[in-house]
C-alpha cells in the first residue's frame, strides 16, 4: 500500500474520521469493560457520571484539567516549532519548587508576593526547557531524550528537597514541604466553590497563547519554523532563536502548573504533585491538534476521563487505569484519522 | 534501422500525461555490441522513455523486447531480470555501507544464511579488472568521489549479469578525466559484446563514445544517424530544431556595478563544490547568465548571494559597499537583494502556509507588515490581494493554503514577494523549471521588466538557450569556478560547451 | 579515591554491573534493530513495562520461567507491530506514536495488573532464574565469580547481542536491514520490501525490548512494581547513540553504565553516601546518559534515513 496525498479532502473525510476515532475509543473502552467483567454501557455512564454528573464531580474535573491545560498549552506550543519538548513534568516541579521557595520568604504583601512567585516559576521553567534547546542548537542532541531524562532527575531533586532542606517537620515523616502560609494561597474564583484562580489563569493562558500565535510575529515565526525551518531560514528567519523564544515560553507555561497546583490546590511541595501531568499533556495538545484554545476543551475531556473513570473504579471495580488506556488509544486513533484526512490509501 | 543481432527494441512507444505527449510512438533498436546515444534536451522525453522501459510508467501504446522476448509492462523487476541494468543520474546507493554491500545488496535470498562476501569478492575483482572500474570494493560509499560512485553503480548492474546498460546523463556530474575514465570502461564493455545506450545532451561525447545517435524533440524521433556520417552542428540543429533563436531581446544598459565578488572562495557541502576564487560583477540594467551543468557550485554561489553562506576568502561588495561580517539573509535582504530560490516547494514557500502568510515571508518583522512585533493581517492580506492581481496569480483566494497551487502560480507569487520590494539585485535561480510555456514566457518577461527598471540580475540555469537568450553577459560555471565575462552574441554554444567542460579554465589557467 | 578503588576490585561488583547490564542490552539492541531499519522506537520504555509484566504474570500463572520469558517477548512484538503499523506504512510521526504506544503499553499492564489481583497490596513474588554456575568457569578466581556466576537470562543477553551483530553484519537479511534504514530508494530498487523489513525490525526489536523489561520481575526483583522501569527505556535510547549503533559498542556502552550505576549503590553505603544526599547517586545514571548524548552527538554515524517514513513513488 501507500498513501497518496488528497488535495482538497471532503467535509466528510475532515470531520467524519476525527469522530470516527472517538467512536472506535468508546468501543475499546466497553471491550475493556466487558473484560473486567462488567457492563460495557454502565461503565461509560459512571465514567460520564462521575466527570460531570454533580456539581462536586464537575469541579473535581475542572481541578484536575487546570494542570492538564497549562502542561497541554506547553507542549502545544513546543511542538508547533517542532521543538519535541517530552520535559513539561520536569519543567512542572521546577515551577512548584520555586513557588514553595518565594513562598518560604517573606517578601511583605501578598498581592506582591503572589505574582512573584508566578512569575519566578515560569523563569524557572523556561531555564529548565533551556537546557536541553541549547543541547539541540548548538550540539545536534535530539531533545526528545534529553527531556526525558531530566524529568527523572527533576524528580529525584524533588524527593531530595522534600526528605531534607525543605522537609515539613510536622509532616508526621511524610516526605512534603512546609506548607504555604494562608494568604499565599490562590484565592477560590468564587467563595464556597472549590474551584481556585489557577482554573481562571489557565483560560487566560490559553487565550494568550492563543494571541501570540495568530497576531504577532514571533508566533507566525514558531509556525514558520515548524512547518519548513529551511524555507524560514531562507526568508531570514534566525531559527534557533525562535526555538529557544519557544522553549522559554513552553517551558514557563508548564512550570505555571506546578505553581497553580501548589499555591491553588496542595499548599506544599511532594514528589507525587503530579501524576504525569507532563506526559498527560501531550495527549492534551496532541488531540487539539495543538490548537491552543482547543486544548482548553481536550483538557476538560482528559481531566473528566480520569475523574470519572476513577469514581466508576469504586463502584464498578473496573480499574481505573482504563482512563489511562483510553487516552493513549484515544491519541493513536486520532493521529491515524488525521493523517487519513489529507492522505488516501492506495493498495498496489 | 535495426542493427544486427538486435538485443533491445522499442517499438512505437507512445505515453500521455493529459494533453501532454511525453512519448509519440517513439521506436528505438539496440544492437549486440553497440553503443545508441539517445540525444535530446530536457523535457525532450528521454526520462519517459526510459521510465517505461523500467516499468515505472505503463504506456499507452507499443511494446518492448529484450533478448527477443517481450517485457511485461508496468513491472520494475522484468528489465532487471532480462539483463538491462541503469544507472540513474542521481545515484541509489547507500554512504554509510561499503561498496560491496552496496553491491551486494539484493542479490541473495533474504533469508541465506552467509553474504558470500568471498565468491562475491573474486567476481567484483574480475569485473573491476575487466572493465577498468578501479575502485575498493571496501570502502564506504560516503568516501568515493563522485565518479567512484558511478563505477559502483556500473558494477551493480554488472553484477547482476546486466548485457545492456543504459546510462543516463552520465557524465553530468564527472570531471572530463573521469568522462574519459567512463569511456574507456565502455568501449571495454561492448568489445565484450555488451550494449550501451548512452542518454545525454552533450554532442561532444555522443561524437566520441556513440555509433549511433537517436534524436528526441518535443516526444517524438526527430532523426537517427550514424555518428560518423554527421557532424556536431547537425545534430544540434536536430535537436533544438533552429528554434535556437526565439523572440529578440534588445540588449540591457548598463549601468554601475551594484553586486561583486572579488576572489571569493566558500564551502561546498552535500556533494557539490563550493566557490573557488570567484570573481563576477553584477551591473544595473543588466542580466548576467551563470551557464554550466548543475552541481557545479551554482547552488554555493546562491547561498551566498542569498546570505545562507559566508565567504571563506575575498571579498563581497554590494554597491560599492563590503558586505557586512554577519552575512545573514536579513543582511541580504535589507540591502535590496531579491531572491528567487531554485527549489520553489521547499525553500521558496511553507507549503501548509496560505498565500498570504506565504507573500510576507521575508517582509513581516517590519512595518507596515508588522508593528512592535504585532502582525497587521489585514494590511498582509491587501498587499497578497495586490501581488494576486497584479501579477496574475491563479487562486482560490489569499486564505488559500499554497501547496494547492500550480507550480507557475506559486512561482508567480514568489516573484511578487520579490519584486514588489523594489529590489536592486535580483537573483533567479532556475526561475522557470518545470513550468509550462506561459508561464515560462510570463516570468522572462518580468525578469527582463526588472532589468530594465535598473535592477542587476543574476540568472542561474542549466538551460544554455534560455541563457543565451536573456543574457546580456554570460559566465559558465564548472567546479564552483566561473569562467571570465562573455558579453552577449561573442560565444558560440560549442564555444560555451567547452567552458562547461571545465576545458577554457585550463587553458586560461 | 581508595574509596572507590576498593569497589572496584572487588569481583561482586562486576558481577552485580554485569547483572545491571542484562536488561539494558536486550532493550538497546532491541531499539538498535529498530534504529538500524530506520524507525525510533519510543515505545520501548512502555514495552519494557509490559514485557515486565507479562513475563512475572505468566510465571506467576504457573508457567515455567522460559516461557515467561517467551510470553513477554510476544507482548513486546504485540506492541511493537502497533507501531510498526502506525509509523510504516502510514508514516505517522514516530515521536508521537512512540509516546502513545509507550503510554498504551504501561497503562495495559497496570490495568491487566489491577484486574488480576484487585486486593493485593504487597507484590506476590514468583522464584526467579537462580545464578547458573557455569562448570570450570565460575571456579577460576575472581572472574569466576564477576562472570560465570550469572543467571541464564544474563548469558543470553550476550549471546542474542552476538547474534544480532552476527546477522547485522554478516547476512544479507542484516544487509537489507541496514539499507532501508540508510538508503530505502536503494534497497527498494533491488525489490527488496522497505515496509516488510522496517516492521520486522521494530516488531523484534520490540520484543527484545519486552524480553529487557522481563528480565527485571524474572531475574531482578521477583515482583511486578508499576515503576520498575523508570527510565531504563529513555537510557537505552541514549545508549544506542553512544554505541554508535553497533552491537558490540552497545554493550559495551551498557557494561560502562551498570559499572557506574553499580558504583553508585555502592558508594552510597560508604562515608560518601552519608555525606551526599543518596538522591544525587540515583541521578547519576540519567546525567550519564545525557553527557553520553552531547560526547557522541557529533561524532556517531546516524542511520541516515532514521525517522525519514518511505512512501513508494513519493520521489
Amino acid at each position: 500500500m501507500r498513501l497518496e496525498p488528497i488535495a482538497n479532502p471532503s467535509a466528510l473525510r475532515l470531520y467524519g474520521l476525527p469522530a470516527l476515532a472517538l467512536a472506535a475509543t468508546v468501543v475499546v473502552a466497553s471491550l475493556l469493560a466487558l473484560i473486567a467483567g462488567a457492563d460495557p454501557f454502565a461503565t461509560l455512564g459512571l465514567i460520564v457520571d462521575g466527570a460531570a454528573g454533580s456539581r462536586f464531580a464537575a469541579l473535581e474535573t475542572l481541578n484536575r484539567a487546570t494542570p492538564l491545560i497549562f502542561t497541554g498549552l506547553a507542549v502545544a506550543v513546543a511542538f508547533r516549532a517542532r521543538l519535541w519538548n517530552i520535559g513539561a513534568e520536569a519543567q512542572l516541579y521546577a515551577g512548584a519548587i520555586v513557588t514553595v521557595l518565594i513562598g518560604m520568604q517573606g517578601l511583605g504583601a501578598p498581592w506582591l508576593q503572589l505574582p512573584v512567585m508566578a512569575l519566578a516559576a515560569i523563569a524557572a521553567g523556561a531555564l529548565v526547557l533551556l537546557g536541553p534547546v541549547v543541547l539541540k542548537t548548538r550540539f545536534g542532541v535530539d531533545e526528545v531524550v534529553t527531556t526525558l531524562l531530566l524529568n527523572f532527575v527533576m524528580l529525584l531533586f524533588v524527593g531530595y528537597l522534600v526528605e531534607g532542606p525543605l522537609k515539613d517537620p510536622a509532616g508526621m515523616g511524610w516526605p512534603k514541604s512546609v506548607p504555604l502560609e494562608k494568604e499565599l494561597r490562590l484565592p477560590r474564583i468564587i467563595e464556597g466553590l472549590r474551584l481556585h484562580w489557577g482554573f481562571a489563569l489557565a483560560l487566560i493562558a490559553a487565550v494568550a497563547v492563543w494571541v501570540v500565535q495568530t497576531r504577532t510575529v514571533l508566533g507566525y515565526q514558531i509556525r514558520a519554523v515548524g512547518q519548513n525551518a529551511g524555507a524560514a531560514r531562507f526568508a531570514g528567519i534566525r531559527v534557533n532563536r525562535v526555538l529557544v523564544q519557544t522553549a522559554l515560553i513552553s517551558g514557563g507555561l508548564a512550570a505555571l502548573a506546578g505553581f497553580s497546583e501548589v499555591a491553588g490546590l496542595k499548599g506544599h511541595l511532594s514528589s507525587d504533585l503530579s501524576p504525569g501531568f507532563g506526559y498527560t499533556g501531550i495527549i492534551v495538545a496532541m488531540l487539539a491538534l495543538l490548537n491552543p484554545l482547543g486544548v482548553v476543551l481536550t483538557a476538560l475531556f482528559v481531566a473528566g476521563i480520569f475523574v470519572g473513570a476513577d469514581s466508576m473504579s469504586r463502584a464498578a471495580g473496573v480499574p481505573t487505569y482504563i482512563a489511562d488506556i483510553l487516552l493513549a488509544v484515544s491519541l493513536l486513533f486520532m493521529v491515524l484519522a488525521i493523517r487519513l484526512t489529507r492522505f488516501r490509501v492506495v493498495w498496489k | 534501422m535495426t542493427p544486427r543481432n538486435e538485443v533491445l527494441r522499442l517499438d512505437r512507444i507512445t505515453k500521455r500525461f493529459g494533453a501532454l505527449t511525453a512519448n509519440d510512438a517513439i521506436s528505438l533498436s539496440l544492437g549486440e555490441g553497440e553503443v545508441v546515444a539517445l540525444l535530446g534536451e530536457n523535457g525532450a522525453g528521454k526520462t519517459t522513455l526510459m521510465n517505461i522501459l523500467f516499468g515505472e510508467y505503463v504506456a499507452e501504446e507499443g511494446t518492448i523486447t529484450a533478448f527477443g522476448h517481450p517485457l511485461p509492462p508496468g513491472n520494475p523487476r522484468a528489465a532487471l531480470g532480462a539483463g538491462v541494468g541503469m544507472v540513474h543520474q542521481h545515484f541509489t546507493l547507500a554512504d554509510h555501507l561499503s561498496v560491496m554491500e552496496n553491491i551486494l545488496l539484493g542479490t541473495r535470498p533474504l533469508w541465506s544464511l552467509t553474504l558470500g562476501m568471498a565468491a562475491a569478492r573474486a567476481r567484483i575483482g574480475d569485473l573491476v579488472r575487466d572493465f577498468g572500474l578501479a575502485v575498493d570494493p571496501d570502502q564506504r560509499v560516503g568516501q568515493l568521489s563522485v565518479g567512484e560512485r558511478q563505477r559502483v553503480e556500473i558494477l551493480k548492474a554488472l553484477y547482476r549479469d546486466a548485457r545492456i546498460l543504459i546510462l543516463d546523463e552520465p557524465t553530468a556530474v564527472l570531471t572530463p578525466q573521469e568522462a574519459e575514465a567512463l569511456f574507456a570502461t565502455l568501449r571495454k564493455m561492448v568489445a565484450r559484446g555488451l550494449s550501451v545506450i548512452f542518454i545525454s545532451h552533450k554532442l561532444h561525447e555522443v561524437m566520441a563514445i556513440a555509433g549511433r545517435c537517436v534524436v528526441l524533440r518535443h516526444g517524438k524521433v526527430v532523426g537517427e544517424v550514424e555518428t560518423s556520417a554527421t557532424t556536431p552542428g547537425a545534430l544540434a540543429a536536430m535537436m533544438v530544431g533552429g528554434a535556437v533563436t526565439g523572440p529578440t531581446i534588445a540588449p540591457g544598459i548598463a549601468g554601475k556595478a551594484l553586486f561583486r565578488l572579488n576572489r571569493v572562495s566558500t564551502k561546498g557541502g552535500e556533494g557539490a563544490p563550493g566557490l573557488k576564487l570567484a570573481d563576477l560583477t553584477l551591473s544595473a540594467g543588466q542580466i548576467t547568465g551563470i551557464a554550466g551543468v548543475s552541481g557545479n557550485g551554482q547552488a554555493a554561489l546562491s547561498d551566498l548571494i542569498s546570505g545562507l553562506a559566508l565567504p571563506l576568502e575575498g571579498s563581497v561588495e554590494i554597491d560599492g559597499e563590503a558586505a557586512p561580517p554577519r552575512w545573514t539573509p536579513v543582511e541580504a535582504l535589507s540591502r535590496g537583494i531579491g531572491r528567487i530560490p531554485e527549489d520553489r516547494h521547499k525553500v521558496g514557500t511553507i507549503a501548509d502556509f496560505t498565500l498570504t502568510e506565504n507573500a510576507v515571508l521575508e517582509t513581516h518583522g517590519a512595518a507596515p507588515v508588522s508593528r512592535k512585533g504585532w502582525m497587521d493581517w489585514r494590511e498582509a492580506e491587501a498587499r497578497t490581494r495586490a501581488i494576486i492581481a497584479k501579477y496574475d496569480v491563479r487562486c482560490p483566494g489569499p486564505e488559500a493554503r499554497i501547496r494547492l497551487l500550480s507550480g507557475g502560480n506559486m512561482q508567480k507569487l514568489i516573484l511578487g514577494r520579490v519584486l514588489e520590494a523594489a529590489p536592486r539585485v535580483l537573483l533567479a535561480n532556475q526561475p522557470v523549471r518545470g513550468l509550462d510555456i506561459g508561464a515560462v514566457t510570463y516570468v522572462h518577461g518580468q525578469i527582463l521588466a526588472a532589468r530594465d527598471r535598473g535592477a542587476a540580475v543574476l540568472l542561474i540555469s542549466e538551460d544554455l538557450d534560455e541563457v543565451m537568450q536573456l543574457s546580456d553577459v554570460i559566465h559558465v560555471m564548472s567546479h564552483g569556478r566561473l569562467s571570465p565575462p562573455i558579453p552577449r552574441g561573442t560565444a558560440t554554444v560549442a564555444e560555451l560547451g567547452l567552458w562547461m567542460a571545465g576545458e577554457g579554465f585550463t587553458r586560461a589557467a | 579515591m581508595s574509596l572507590i578503588w576498593d569497589i572496584l576490585i572487588s569481583a561482586s561488583f562486576w558481577a552485580a554491573a554485569i547483572r545491571i547490564a542484562s536488561p539494558l542490552i536486550f532493550a538497546t539492541i532491541g531499539e538498535l534493530i529498530c534504529e538500524r531499519a530506520g524507525v525510533l522506537n519510543l515505545g520501548i520504555e512502555g514495552i519494557m513495562v509490559i514485557g515486565a509484566f507479562a513475563g512475572w504474570f505468566a510465571v506467576y500463572l504457573g508457567l515455567p520461567l522460559w516461557l515467561g520469558v517467551g510470553v513477554a517477548f510476544i507482548s513486546g512484538m504485540a506492541f511493537g507491530l502497533l507501531h510498526s503499523l502506525l509509523t510504516v506504512p502510514f508514516g505517522l510521526s514516530q515521536h508521537v506514536v512512540g509516546l502513545g504506544i509507550t503510554m498504551l503499553a504501561t497503562a495495559t499492564a497496570a490495568f491487566t495488573y489491577r484486574l488480576a489481583l484487585p486486593e493485593v497490596t504487597s507484590p506476590p513474588r514468583i522464584e526467579p532464574f537462580q545464578p547458573w554456575n557455569l562448570p570450570g568457569l565460575s571456579d577460576i578466581p575472581f572472574l569466576g565469580e564477576a562472570l560465570f556466576r550469572q543467571t541464564s537470562l544474563t548469558y543470553a543477553a550476550f549471546v542474542v547481542a552476538a547474534l544480532v551483530a552476527l546477522v547485522l553484519y554478516r547476512t544479507p537479511l542484516g544487509l537489507a536491514l541496514r539499507s532501508v534504514g540508510e538508503n530505502p530508494a536503494a534497497a527498494a530498487a533491488q525489490g527488496l520490501s522497505v515496509t516488510g523489513l522496517r516492521m520486522g525490525a521494530v516488531i523484534v526489536g520490540s520484543g527484545l525490548m519486552a524480553v529487557g523489561g522481563a528480565f527485571l520481575t524474572l531475574s531482578a526483583f521477583s515482583s511486578f512494581f508499576f515503576d520498575m522501569v523508570n527510565g531504563r527505556g529513555w537510557i537505552c535510547i541514549a545508549l544506542v547513540v553512544f554505541g554508535a549503533w553497533q552491537p558490540g559498542k552497545a554493550v559495551l556502552g551498557a557494561l560502562l553504565f551498570a559499572a557506574f550505576d553499580a558504583l553508585q549503590v555502592r558508594l552510597q553505603q560508604t562515608p560518601m553516601g552519608a555525606v551526599l544526599p543518596y538522591q544525587l547517586f540515583l541521578a547519576m545514571p540519567y546525567l550519564l546518559s545525557i553527557l553520553a548524548l552531547v560526547v557522541m552527538s557529533r561524532r556517531a554515524e546516524v542511520p541516515q534515513a532514521l525517522m525519514v517514513p518511505y512512501n513508494k513513488g513519493e520521489r
